[in-house]
């Protein structure tokens, strides 16, 4: 049995929720971004310019900080910095991007729980927003990447746009947690709005136009790995990372630590695998030396390695990558020319073999 | 994803992916790690404190190498510290960074642990600095180990070149315990270093030499004059073997010091494959020519293992960095067989 909200009741909701702390998209120099909100996302927003992933796994975190001895002057122990124990509502998700949180629980809790990850997201409470508006655009190709622009993976409420209101779907107890909180915020759904709920959703889908062929990407990229072909693609990156520190399934970091007036404390950080220090030895030597095995080492994360591992492709579609690119690097343009030349050289081998005969 | 519990092996949801692999291939025996930590209760990033007990030079110069033993103050933490040879650490110097080594100690529930680090960047400089009595953080032992009890029943080569000794160390120290030395055959051990002031564990090895059931084996480099490498013996007692044919040198009874480098050293040794097993590591240009040393002598690549390094900061694979191809070095490493090695992408 569905709900529905009318959107001037939203704010009354977030009101009643004194338990969450809210996070939600908010305009901000012409992108989105999301931050604390006491009310309803702003009607029409598109997809935000910094994935909310940086709401479990922030930019900088303090991992720890570091206990003195008795002069005070030396750093002799480490302590976690106090957790924080409210919940967390995100009101305002993009089903990609929640869908790209399933994929970073895999990740954080491979063989190892990472706490401070895992610590936030099962405080989290998520609200997936059905794309509608300008959303899906034309960067967006989730149905590629098995997803969908209504897609309920990784979400507890789905949440569609029919003008006045939404139409809300609790999708497991903690959506249901948000329903008895909200009280009479909510209204009950008809056959009328379910029907027009549909109709959104179906319209969501006709709007996608990017379609990534991802068959036999994987296969091609087998035989590809010395190939002059990543010398031709990598040619213009500028190796800024833009394409890793945007994307919503990376999630490489850098461990550092930070001293300042006398106080100590170990940070981590988005890190991109762009970054030449990224793997560079304390000897000087450095196993991706250049731009080409790195952009190499990100499309075979994506579509190989991550898929060997966890089972999962490491993209969703979002399209971050490509809009945000400074030079233009498409990556569905990039995975699917792997195709095309495997099959070049496919052929040219086999010419080469009927040459020698 | 409950917290306190550990998962062993892939994820849920993986899919079978033992087919051919040109590119990569997992290797390292599977998840051994595991049999030391039993349930993940604590922090995994959070290191426990350990004071420094023992520092002891190795090697001199603009790099050198200092062998650190560090005790783990908390007596509690001590039990989750017990390690398996080849396994790593990652040491913290609070406020600078951390740190990979591999643990060169013998595996112990008393919170020791050793580690031979060379002078090269922030972390191993500030390492230098150390006095006994100082405070570092460790956390760890991470990472797959060598396959001792499999090896059981078997004749045992060890071949160290420089500091790459350190992890082998683990393994020969487990080999020759009071408690495993008859689980194994004929032990043979072949290190090298660029001079005598080189060799690490000096004391060990010299305990080692008066041993019966052991076969050590040394070799340094040649000594340098104004105009490069002088041909002949580089000190009185380490006569030059027969470059040309390393495994032509005619060996004087009981002599077992040379001038020449690991790889030939190996071939003057002449170590039999027939079940056995070789344990090497050093830098990537001696792991090469040992390699090729050995197969001459018939060794195939699954009967030699090696530890890998690459950078690392988490250790547990989630930070991205260390990868060969599809290979996490600090997850399905750092231990390979030669074989894994050789299937795993060119990207070293």
């Amino acid at each position: 049995m569905a709900n529905t909200i009318r959107k001037d009741r939203i704010a009354q909701l977030v009101s009643r929720l004194t338990d969450y702390d809210v996070y939600g998209p908010v305009e901000e120099d012409g992108v989105f971004l999301y931050r604390r909100v006491t009310g309803p996302p702003p009607p029409g927003f598109t997809n935000s310019r910094v994935p909310p992933k940086s709401i479990f796994f922030p930019q900088t975190e303090t991992m720890m900080e570091f206990e003195k001895d008795g002069t005070g002057h030396r750093f002799v122990g480490a302590r976690e910095p106090e957790r924080a124990a409210r919940k967390i509502l995100l009101l305002g998700g993009r089903p990609c991007d929640v869908r790209a949180a399933t994929f970073l629980d895999r990740l954080f809790t491979w063989d190892y729980i990472d706490p401070y990850y895992v610590d936030k997201r099962e405080r989290a409470t998520v609200i997936s927003f059905t794309c509608t508006g300008p959303m899906p655009n034309e960067q967006c190709f989730c149905p590629s990447m098995d997803g969908s622009p209504s897609g309920t993976e990784g979400a507890d409420m789905l949440w569609t746009d029919l003008g006045d209101s939404y139409y809300v779907e609790a999708l497991t107890p903690k959506g249901e947690a948000i329903l008895s909180a909200g009280g009479d915020a909510f209204g009950k759904a008809g056959k009328k709005d379910a029907g027009a709920a549909k109709e959104v959703k179906a319209a969501a889908d006709e709007r996608i136009t990017r379609r990534f062929d991802r068959e036999g990407v994987a296969a091609a990229l087998e035989c590809l790995f010395d190939d002059p072909y990543w010398d031709t693609v990598s040619e213009p990156c500028l190796g800024c990372g833009i394409c890793t520190l945007l994307c919503p399934t990376c999630h490489c970091f850098d461990i550092n630590d930070v001293v300042r007036k006398g106080e100590g404390r170990r940070e981590r950080t988005w890190d991109t695998c762009q970054a030449a220090y990224y793997s560079l030895h304390a000897s000087g030597h450095n196993p991706r030396p250049g731009k080409k095995h790195r952009q190499r080492n990100r499309l075979y994360h994506k579509f190989l390695y991550i898929d060997r591992n966890l089972g999962i492709v490491g993209c969703v579609g979002c399209g971050r990558c490509i809009a945000n690119c400074p030079v233009n690097i498409d990556i569905i343009e990039v995975a699917e020319g792997t195709k095309t030349c495997a099959e070049a050289r496919r052929e040219g081998a086999g010419a080469d073999a009927k040459g020698a005969a | 994803m409950s917290k306190g519990t550990r998962k062993r092996g892939k994820a849920e949801g993986v899919g079978p992916a033992e087919a051919p692999r040109p590119v990569g291939g997992r290797g390292g025996p599977d998840g051994a790690s595991a049999k030391v930590h039993a349930a993940q209760e604590h922090n995994v990033y959070l290191p426990v404190t350990a004071t420094v007990t023992k520092i002891e030079l190795e090697a001199g110069g603009a790099r050198p190498i200092r062998t650190f033993t560090f005790e783990i103050d908390a007596p509690a933490e001590h039990a989750r510290f017990l390690h398996r040879p080849g396994q790593f650490i990652i040491v913290s110097q609070f406020g600078t960074g951390e740190s990979v080594f591999a643990i060169s100690s013998f595996p112990n529930a008393d919170g020791v642990i050793q580690v031979s680090a060379m002078k090269v960047g922030n972390v191993t400089g500030k390492m230098h600095e150390l006095k006994v009595g100082d405070k570092v953080g460790l956390r760890g032992p991470y990472g797959n180990d060598f396959p001792v009890d499999a090896w059981k029943g078997k004749d045992m080569v060890f071949i160290g070149a420089g500091i790459g000794v350190s992890p082998v160390r683990s393994v020969y120290q487990w080999v020759l315990h009071p408690d495993h030395r008859k689980d194994y055959g004929n032990v043979t051990l072949i290190y090298g270093a660029r001079t005598p002031a080189d060799l690490a564990y000096k004391e060990e090895f010299a305990a080692i030499e008066a041993r019966d059931d052991v076969d050590l084996w040394l070799c340094i480099d040649w000594a340098f004059g104004p105009k490069g490498p002088i041909e002949g013996d580089a000190q009185p007692g380490w006569p030059a073997i027969n470059m040309k044919a390393p495994g032509e040198t005619v060996v004087p009874e009981g002599k077992r010091r040379f001038t020449c480098f690991v790889p030939q050293l190996v071939e003057v040794v002449k170590p039999s494959p027939e079940n056995a097993i070789v344990v090497t590591c050093g830098p990537p240009i001696a792991i090469k020519f040992i390699t090729q040393a050995l197969a001459k002598l018939g060794w195939t690549p699954s009967q030699i293992y090696t530890t890998l390094e690459n950078r690392m900061k988490c250790g547990i694979g989630k930070c991205g960095r260390c990868n060969i191809g599809d290979i996490y070095v600090c997850k399905h490493g750092p231990v390979f067989t030669y074989e894994e090695v050789k299937r795993m992408v060119n990207e070293f």
